[in-house]
């Protein structure tokens, strides 16, 4: 253990000094954690120090497999199966005044009363961590009948007084309510509500708001800030994303493999970086741009357009007899992609952005009345919407996708060879030996090895898988390449290194990309032509640079309001978020609007358009 | 609710009724049944009698009609020559093999079926359920691997060997009575209280028999899908809410594990049936499983028609209780239906 610490590198002694005056509310040294037994296993932690105040906010920061996860969950000693805690102390002072005692030492009953009384846990995902059989109400009432003297209707009671804290609109209801009748950001209330509601001392928040939309993000960060406060709560947050620590933590330690490279406070940590993995981390955040070139003026030369492009689903019956609601997920929407241009749709889930690429590519087919064209190098106008058999499949094959999830995307039976090559199979182009040169040709491309083409896709990192599927997409030599989400399920640094790829591999090739995301940050270096979209419509669309210095409508002025950066002078601007991420009603005037009542898009600078009453 | 329950009724009788015509078409298939050769034989005869014999069993039984005819008054949807007098109206239709009333053939052995085959699906449910459970729980320890022992052993007996066993050891080891579902002194006796506890008696070694392939294919599958829902993060939650080790299980992966376990029910009644058929041959049952085979051997369409309908029924019905079961017990079933 003391050999663990004297290990460790350059952890900044900061906070010590101060902290003499009390003892901390959590004191961790020399954590570690074990994979399998002691003779065969890995360590996956090891030498972890850290420690926390009464009341303040750790962030605990690192990419997948640093440990991060791992280390919280020790804490707890709810390490899934095979894991164990190999070494360490953890003394914790309880609010209930008795002297610090060792969480890893503590007796198993001990333990299960520290756990959701005074040290509670939220998780990544709201959805798979609340049980679906159980209504939220039971749920959170266990947490009070296990931890407190409250019995019947004072349970309740106790719960729907949290439930209105956390912000529930009608706590009675959220009691009675099943979690997946919970849109995504009330599901992580119930969780927080759950978590809190035994008036614990810590809460370790586990990747609290990566799955949730960016202004629930900020929403539900603000939410856990207040309650802090009001709670003298301390917070562990365990997170990959330095915007959220810019706006949440006083220190953060930082991890990697399992280690700890980096402690210190906040503005240090953010604006001082000592090690270097720290200012990697902090050079792949995404940032929106300040101060690029701004190109006015609309799509000189389409490559890949719409016009009039609107989806219509039918809802479900709601009784026998009744009609099916009809829900339309895309309307009326137009837009152009610019020969050798990134045009960027973004929006939250539900707003239509992925529906939109299936339409257009003639995955899904639109409403009738829609348009949908394609100019290719050859200068021959395609109407997509009228293309059938051989002329479809050959449209195809100048247009190809890049999906989201590379650990689905790719078949795990088929090696690397047969996946990259099975485009040409499909559309009969090259004989075998030239589509094997292509399939190597193309691995150089995406910065692979063609020695690894013999390999299977779980011999591969998410971000060489990405890249795979980018081969792939590119076997066929397309014009246009539909991105969607390709980078939400990375790393932040590996996402760095695929945008970049995507980004040399359009100037190289003279590729266009119509790009697909639900964050703004993401697409804002690689963009030249932005769409964001809210509800099926489009309500801002412009030039990207313009879109990000002089944002327009409120719904886009809260999506880039509630990017969390890596930096203290630029925090979360809850207020903007506020006004523009609720529904279209919310809006304030000349923006609003109810229902089918939309206004049109006015063009408020060269081809910058803007969805209000004119 | 309520709605749930009622289309899921209405949707089982359309199927009944397609089944039921499937039943009849296959029953009716293969050429040359008990009742065409008699025909056959009095018209070949050639005498007067015997000819105008054959044409009143042809009328009798509406064999002159076409089939779909035939069919709708099998059911009792149309008059046949005695008027509606179909399987809706309780008239089964005629054995010509035992020249009996079908109902008459079948009788008992319909309550003795569905009797046999409840109690081996509660047999197959109560063993199965916790053996299921502490397998998943102490996975790769000795009691997950004597319940794998177990498992394997029951899957991989033939029944009628394990009945073969039991038939001469549970007499001999624990003195149950073997062979029968009754003794011989209440055989046509009026059903008592002493020939209810005798058949009771007499039905717990066919269970065992006919249940322990079932109870070990579900222990197997409980055992892996709770291993799969253990790993799932609202266990975890459970966890860190202080849960213990025990309500955590039963709580929260349990109930999801449960799932497939229930929706099981209709598919267990049918391979019960049609599994427990060599067994009642072996051990001497009087279930209707050794009738359906004689019935089908000579082509005595009437009851072996009945017998697969009543399978159907069987079927379906139990399909239809896993369903209703499924709904109160998955919320997010019973919400499907309605808008949110």
């Amino acid at each position: 253990m003391a050999s663990d610490r004297a290990m460790r590198t350059e952890t900044r002694a900061s906070g010590r000094a101060e902290d003499g005056a009390s003892t901390p509310l959590l004191d961790v040294r020399g954590l570690g954690v074990r994979f399998g037994d002691r003779r065969t296993g890995m360590e996956v932690v090891s030498g972890v120090d850290f420690h926390l105040m009464r009341g303040e906010t750790l962030a605990i920061v690192g990419e997948s497999g640093s440990g991060k996860t791992v280390s919280g969950k020790a804490l707890l000693r709810i390490l899934p199966k095979g894991a164990s805690v190999s070494a360490g102390t953890a003394m914790f002072a309880g609010r209930d005044g008795r002297p610090p005692r060792d969480l890893l030492a503590l007796s198993r009953s001990d333990m299960r009363a520290v756990r959701g009384g005074s040290i509670s846990m939220i998780f990544q995902e709201p959805m798979s961590s609340l049980s679906p059989l159980h209504t939220i109400g039971d749920q959170t009432a266990e947490a009070v009948r296990l931890h407190t003297d409250l019995r019947g209707a004072a349970v309740r009671d106790r719960c729907l007084e949290v439930f209105d804290q956390v912000g529930f609109p009608d706590p009675a209801r959220a009691y009675d309510a099943y979690p997946f009748e919970l849109s995504g950001g009330l599901r992580q209330r119930a969780m927080i509500a759950m978590a809190l509601v035994c008036g614990p001392d810590l809460m370790i928040a586990d990747e609290p708001t990566t799955a949730l939309d960016v202004t629930t993000q900020a929403q539900v960060l603000d939410l856990i800030k207040r309650l802090q406060k009001d709670m003298g709560l301390a917070v562990i947050l365990v997170t990959h994303d330095l915007g959220v620590v810019a706006n949440m933590a006083d220190r953060v330690v930082v991890m990697r493999k399992g280690r700890v490279v980096e402690t210190g406070t906040t503005e240090d940590i953010l604006e001082r970086p000592g090690h270097g993995y720290t200012r990697a981390l902090i050079a792949a955040a995404p940032e929106l741009p300040v101060g690029k070139p701004v190109h006015h003026g609309g799509v000189p030369d389409p490559i890949f357009w719409a016009r009039n492009l609107s989806k219509t689903y039918a809802g479900r019956r709601s009784g026998i007899g009744a009609a099916a609601p009809e829900i339309k997920a895309v309307r009326n929407v137009e837009l152009a992609v610019g020969r050798g241009e990134t045009m960027a749709v973004v929006g939250e889930s539900g707003s239509g952005k992925s529906t939109i690429a299936k339409l257009m590519l003639r995955a899904e087919e639109p409403d009738a009345g829609a348009e949908v064209g394609f100019k290719g190098a050859d200068g021959e106008v395609l109407d997509v919407t009228a293309l059938s058999g051989a002329a479809l499949k050959a449209f195809r094959a100048r247009v190809q996708i890049v999906f989201q999830d590379p650990y689905a995307s790719l078949s795990p039976r088929m090696a690397v060879m047969d996946i990259l090559t099975e485009p040409l199979r499909v559309h009969g182009k090259g004989g075998d030996r030239e589509r094997r040169e292509r399939a190597a040709e193309m691995m150089r491309k995406v910065g692979l090895s063609p020695e690894h083409l013999s390999r299977f896709p779980h011999a591969f990192s998410g971000g060489q898988r990405q890249r795979i599927s980018i081969a792939r997409a590119l076997m066929l030599e397309p014009e246009l390449l539909v991105c969607d989400e390709p980078t939400s399920a990375l790393d932040v640094s590996v996402q760095a290194q695929v945008l970049a790829l995507l980004k040399e591999l359009r100037d190289e090739m003279g590729l266009s990309y119509l790009f697909i995301s639900h964050d703004l940050t993401v697409v804002a270096d690689l963009a030249d032509r932005v769409a964001v979209m809210r509800r099926g419509r489009i309500v801002e669309e412009g030039p990207a640079t313009l879109l990000f210095e002089n944002p327009q409508h409120p719904y886009t002025r809260a999506l880039i309001a509630a990017s969390p950066e890596p930096d203290l002078s630029r925090r979360l601007d809850l207020a903007a978020v506020a006004r523009g991420a609720g529904e279209p009603e919310t809006w304030p005037e000349p923006f609003a609007y109810s229902g089918d009542q939309a206004p049109g898009l006015v063009e408020v600078a060269p081809g910058h358009f803007v969805r209000c009453a004119a | 609710m309520a709605a749930y329950a009622l289309r899921r009724f209405w949707t089982m009788l359309w199927t009944l009724l397609l089944v039921s015509m499937l039943i009849f078409w296959i029953v009716n298939l293969p050429p040359g049944d008990v009742l065409t050769n008699q025909i056959q034989q009095l018209q070949a005869s050639g005498e007067a009698a015997s000819v105008s014999k054959a044409r009143f069993l042809m009328q009798e039984y509406a064999l002159d009609k076409p089939m779909w005819e035939q069919y709708l008054i099998w059911m009792g949807f149309w008059p046949g020559p005695h008027g509606f007098s179909g399987i809706l109206q309780g008239d089964l239709g005629w054995s010509f093999e035992l020249d009996k009333p079908v109902g008459e053939v079948v009788g008992e052995a319909l309550w003795m079926t569905i009797a046999l085959n409840a109690f081996a699906i509660v047999f197959v449910y109560l063993v199965a359920l916790p053996l299921g459970a502490i397998a998943a729980v102490k996975a790769n320890t000795w009691v997950d691997y004597l319940a794998t022992f177990v498992g394997y052993i029951g899957l991989a007996t033939p029944n009628f060997l394990l009945a073969l066993i039991l038939y001469h050891k549970g007499a001999q080891w624990f003195g149950l009575p073997v062979g029968g579902l009754m003794d011989k002194q209440y055989a046509d006796q009026p059903m008592s209280f002493a020939k209810l506890g005798d058949i009771l008696v007499h039905m717990i070694v066919p269970i065992i028999v006919i249940g322990t392939s079932g109870m070990a294919a579900m222990v197997r599958r409980l055992r892996a899908n709770l291993l799969d829902e253990l790993g799932k993060p609202y266990v975890t939650t459970a966890r860190a809410k202080g849960v213990s080790r025990v309500n955590t299980v039963v709580k929260y992966p349990l109930r999801m594990a449960l799932n497939p376990f229930v929706a099981d029910i209709g598919n267990l009644l049918p391979s019960l049936v049609s599994g427990s058929v060599l067994v009642s041959l072996v051990m001497g049952l009087q279930t209707i499983g050794p009738i359906l085979l004689s019935a089908l051997r000579s082509q005595d369409y009437f009851l072996s028609g009945f017998i697969l309908l009543f399978v159907s029924v069987l079927t379906l019905a139990g399909m239809l209780v896993s369903d209703l079961l499924l709904a109160v017990l998955d919320p997010r079933i019973r919400f499907s239906g309605r808008r949110r």
